[in-house]
């Protein structure tokens, strides 16, 4: 039995030295090949640039999202959190307005914004609309010190996903209520992150593409939020898409 | 008759040109004497068979001839695919979640593209008996362990960014299913300082915990029979469950796609030499350096021996049977060669229920202190339950059969009893799977074995290598690569402690 092995093995390299030879045979045909299996043959030995370059793309992309959101610490040093906190909102041309004043604090279009609200040293925020803005989980930490946060949207947020409303425990003794509609990222295993703010009122979940079932969902998170009234719209309800897609659920389950 | 005859010789001989010799001598050594008889034989007298013969012949012969031509990938000899490379400078034995994160985490710390060159050994390609893809797929941070809440934390934070470790270009992103639910432990008069003492670890190790009183408990989760319970605490953040075939995946594609070899084949045997080396007492050691690698090509009598400078052992439940082959375990009693890699299989099982009006989208993983588990599954009222069974009665591990007596005898009541609208559930299916086991203290080994100069371990997780395997790869990656741990500190988890007997067990509640 040994000895066929061996033999087997022995062709193996041979067998590379035969396709190594067919290859240079082949290569001395004579017409040179037309332009565009050129721009591809050449296209496929810079292969990995391309590939860098791409990927360079999509890196510079994160890293400023990443910057945007970083960690306010130094103004916090400075200023303490409360105006960190407005000064981050500020700078993502958000919105906010303080505890007990009815007077919001906007960036413009273009990002500028009134530098008035430094002078509220030490008042917390109670309102923040950071609707289509560039938020996500690490910047969340900057507002972390909010235990007055009664509201807050974030309508259209492409970086909000289920681990950013994880995070939202932060706020969970005070926040009543909360937009999250038409974020593209947010699915149903996220929305079980809802259950630690047991003091939310009203909650709006419209438009949220990544969730299967939406009619079950809304049904899940009304028992699980009592309380809470919740905007579910923009949902194509329709009975038999709804009882197809339970069914699957089901399969799922059984797996 | 004569001008047909001429033609089928030609046939004949055309179809042996092109056929390979080595091919035929292959034919050959499979059927012997019958097939040479065929070769042998001309034409028959039956036209019919003839012409049906000579048509299929031709078909064979033009198929061949294209695919000799030059440009094709055919070759004269069937290569068996996945065969092994006859060098490698990383060889890692076992294509767990363990093995493809290692694999993926010494890529992404390579300094040159293409600068180590990595082979995935994996016996089963299915996983049929793979603890990763058995598991119930939960990650936690409520450790007492440091080691451990910082690998969860660490591997929570790789999962949330895991589109950015392991993105592939143009391939759709990584959804985990990753449900953001906590994991709920109930305490007991009698352990409830434990969890006390737990929960100040977690806080300062920076996992995001609370501690609830039983009235808490009732509040939120008013299907709770709090009966007997005296504290618990709940994880706000980063923990859950997901699907442990996604992670697999991810990790496997983006590794394959740095340009990890995977082969399927299973290690039977080392190469390797022997040293002896004399301690301070004057006692002699043996040494071992592995040489190569012998791999067992799955269905058939065909291996590759594989040239190696170091070996990865992530072979998960079935570890030890590697040490095994390099003698550790079967020295004297009382030397460091005598003591054996305490990892076993141990069979757990896993019971899928119905229960239509069980707890609902903010149901927890709850572990109560009678150690019975359970956690929603999908939103059609179906739940995962399991708990692991007593020393004493630790089931037969030949085969993954479930015994369903022991949800009826352990794992109802005490569900039941708990959670009380699960007395009525339907039980819709059941699966079994083998931890890792770690006999010693149940914690995972880090590290390099003494005697063995170049096979690092990272091996008997015991039901929590899944959440842990991103840092733990990241980290064996360091020590191979850096010669020592960089990230996270887990010297502590290598193998002084085994060969010393000292088990750095977790203060569990259970
Ligand atoms: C029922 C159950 C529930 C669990 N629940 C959880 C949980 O909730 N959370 C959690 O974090 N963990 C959980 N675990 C534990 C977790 O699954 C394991 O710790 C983890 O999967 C170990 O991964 P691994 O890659 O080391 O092992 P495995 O996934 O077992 O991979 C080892 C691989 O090595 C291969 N192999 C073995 N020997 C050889 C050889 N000689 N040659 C080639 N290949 C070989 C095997 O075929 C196997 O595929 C659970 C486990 C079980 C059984």
């Amino acid at each position: 039995m040994l000895v066929p092995f061996m033999s087997l093995q022995r062709c193996c390299q041979r067998s590379a030295l035969l396709i190594a030879a067919r290859r240079q045979w082949s290569s001395s045909s004579v017409s040179p090949p037309p332009l565009h299996t050129r721009l591809l043959l050449f296209l496929t030995q810079r292969f990995y640039d391309v590939e860098m370059l791409l990927s360079w793309g999509s890196q510079l992309r994160r890293r400023g999202i990443q910057k945007k959101n970083a960690y306010y610490g130094y103004t916090q040093k400075l200023y303490g959190s409360d105006i960190a906190a407005a000064y981050y909102i500020l700078s993502l041309k958000g919105g906010f307005r303080y505890v007990g004043q009815s007077e919001w604090f906007r960036a413009n279009q273009r990002g500028k914004f009134n530098w008035d609200f430094l002078k509220h040293k030490d008042t917390p925020l109670e309102e923040v609309n950071m609707s289509y803005t560039v938020i996500n989980y690490t910047g969340l930490g900057n507002l972390e010190g909010q235990k007055a946060l009664r509201t807050l949207s974030l309508r259209g947020c492409p970086e909000v996903d289920d681990w950013f409303l994880a995070r939202l425990h932060i706020f969970q003794d005070s926040l009543e209520e909360l937009d999250i509609s038409h974020c593209p990222r947010i699915t149903t295993a996220g929305l079980a992150a809802l259950r630690n703010l047991k003091g939310l009122r009203r909650l709006d979940v419209s438009s949220l593409p990544g969730i299967s079932s939406p009619g079950l969902v809304v049904i899940l998170l009304e028992e699980m939020l009592p309380q809470c009234q919740i905007n579910a719209t923009g949902y194509d309800h329709s009975l038999r898409q709804e009882r197809g897609e339970r069914t699957e659920e089901h399969m799922e389950g059984q797996r | 008759m004569s001008t047909w005859r001429r033609l089928h010789v030609k046939v004949r001989t055309a179809h042996g040109l092109l056929t390979s010799r080595w091919e035929t001598q292959q034919r050959t050594w499979q059927y012997g004497h019958l097939a040479l008889c065929q070769n042998l034989s001309t034409g028959r007298p039956l036209r019919n068979d003839f012409f049906k013969d000579l048509e299929a012949q031709l078909a064979a012969m033009r198929k061949k001839a294209s695919d000799a031509l030059p440009g094709s990938s055919w070759s004269p000899l069937e290569i068996t695919p996945n065969l092994p490379p006859e060098r490698a400078d990383i060889v890692i034995v076992g294509g767990g979640v363990m093995g493809w994160s290692i694999a993926y985490w010494l890529k992404q710390k390579e300094r040159v593209r293409g600068g180590v060159k990595v082979v995935v050994v994996e016996k089963d390609p299915k996983y049929s008996q793979a603890s990763t893809v058995l598991s119930a797929g939960g990650i936690r941070q409520q450790f007492s362990l440091p080691e451990n809440i910082h690998l969860s934390l660490a591997s929570a934070d790789f999962m949330r960014n895991i589109n950015e470790h392991l993105g592939v270009l143009n391939e759709d992103p990584i959804d985990l299913q990753f449900n953001q639910s906590g994991y709920l432990f109930l305490a007991s008069e009698e352990v409830a300082h434990i969890m006390e003492e737990n929960y100040s670890t977690q806080r300062y190790a920076g996992a995001k915990v609370s501690l609830l009183s039983p009235t808490q408990v009732k509040e939120k989760f008013p299907w709770i029979n709090t009966d007997g319970v005296v504290l618990a605490s709940y994880g706000l953040e980063n923990e859950g469950w997901f699907d442990p075939w996604t992670l697999l995946n991810a990790f496997k594609r983006k590794a394959i796609s740095m340009g990890v070899i995977q082969c399927s084949g299973e290690v039977t045997d080392f190469k390797y030499t022997t040293n002896v080396m004399s301690t301070a007492d004057g006692d002699d050691v043996d040494l071992r350096r592995i040489r190569s690698v012998k791999v067992q090509m799955p269905n058939s009598l065909e291996y590759q021996p594989v040239e190696c400078a170091i070996v990865v052992n992530a072979a998960g439940a079935f570890s030890a049977k590697l040490t095994a082959m390099l003698g550790i375990g079967l020295g004297p009693k009382d030397s460091i060669a005598g003591i054996p890699l305490p990892v076993e299989p141990r069979k757990r099982y896993v019971y899928v229920v119905h229960c239509p009006d069980g707890p609902g989208l903010d149901s927890p993983f709850l572990i109560d202190y009678s150690g019975v588990y359970f956690r929603r599954e999908g939103l059609g009222g179906n739940y995962i339950v399991g708990r692991s069974p007593e020393e004493a009665e630790e089931p037969d591990t030949s085969n993954l059969e479930v015994d369903h007596q022991f949800f009826e005898d352990r794992v109802w009541p005490s569900l039941a009893s708990r959670v009380p609208v699960f007395e009525k559930l339907k039980v819709k299916s059941a699966w079994a799977g083998f931890y890792d086991y770690n006999t010693l203290d149940q914690n995972g080994i880090i590290g390099m074995h003494p005697l063995i100069n170049n096979m690092y371990f990272a091996t008997g997780f015991s039901g929590h290598g899944l959440q842990h395997s991103p840092a733990v790869g990241r980290s064996v990656a360091e020590l191979i690569l850096d010669g020592n741990f960089k990230t996270l500190d887990l010297s502590g988890l290598g193998f002084r402690r085994i060969l010393a007997k000292e088990p750095m067990l977790e203060r569990n509640i259970v």
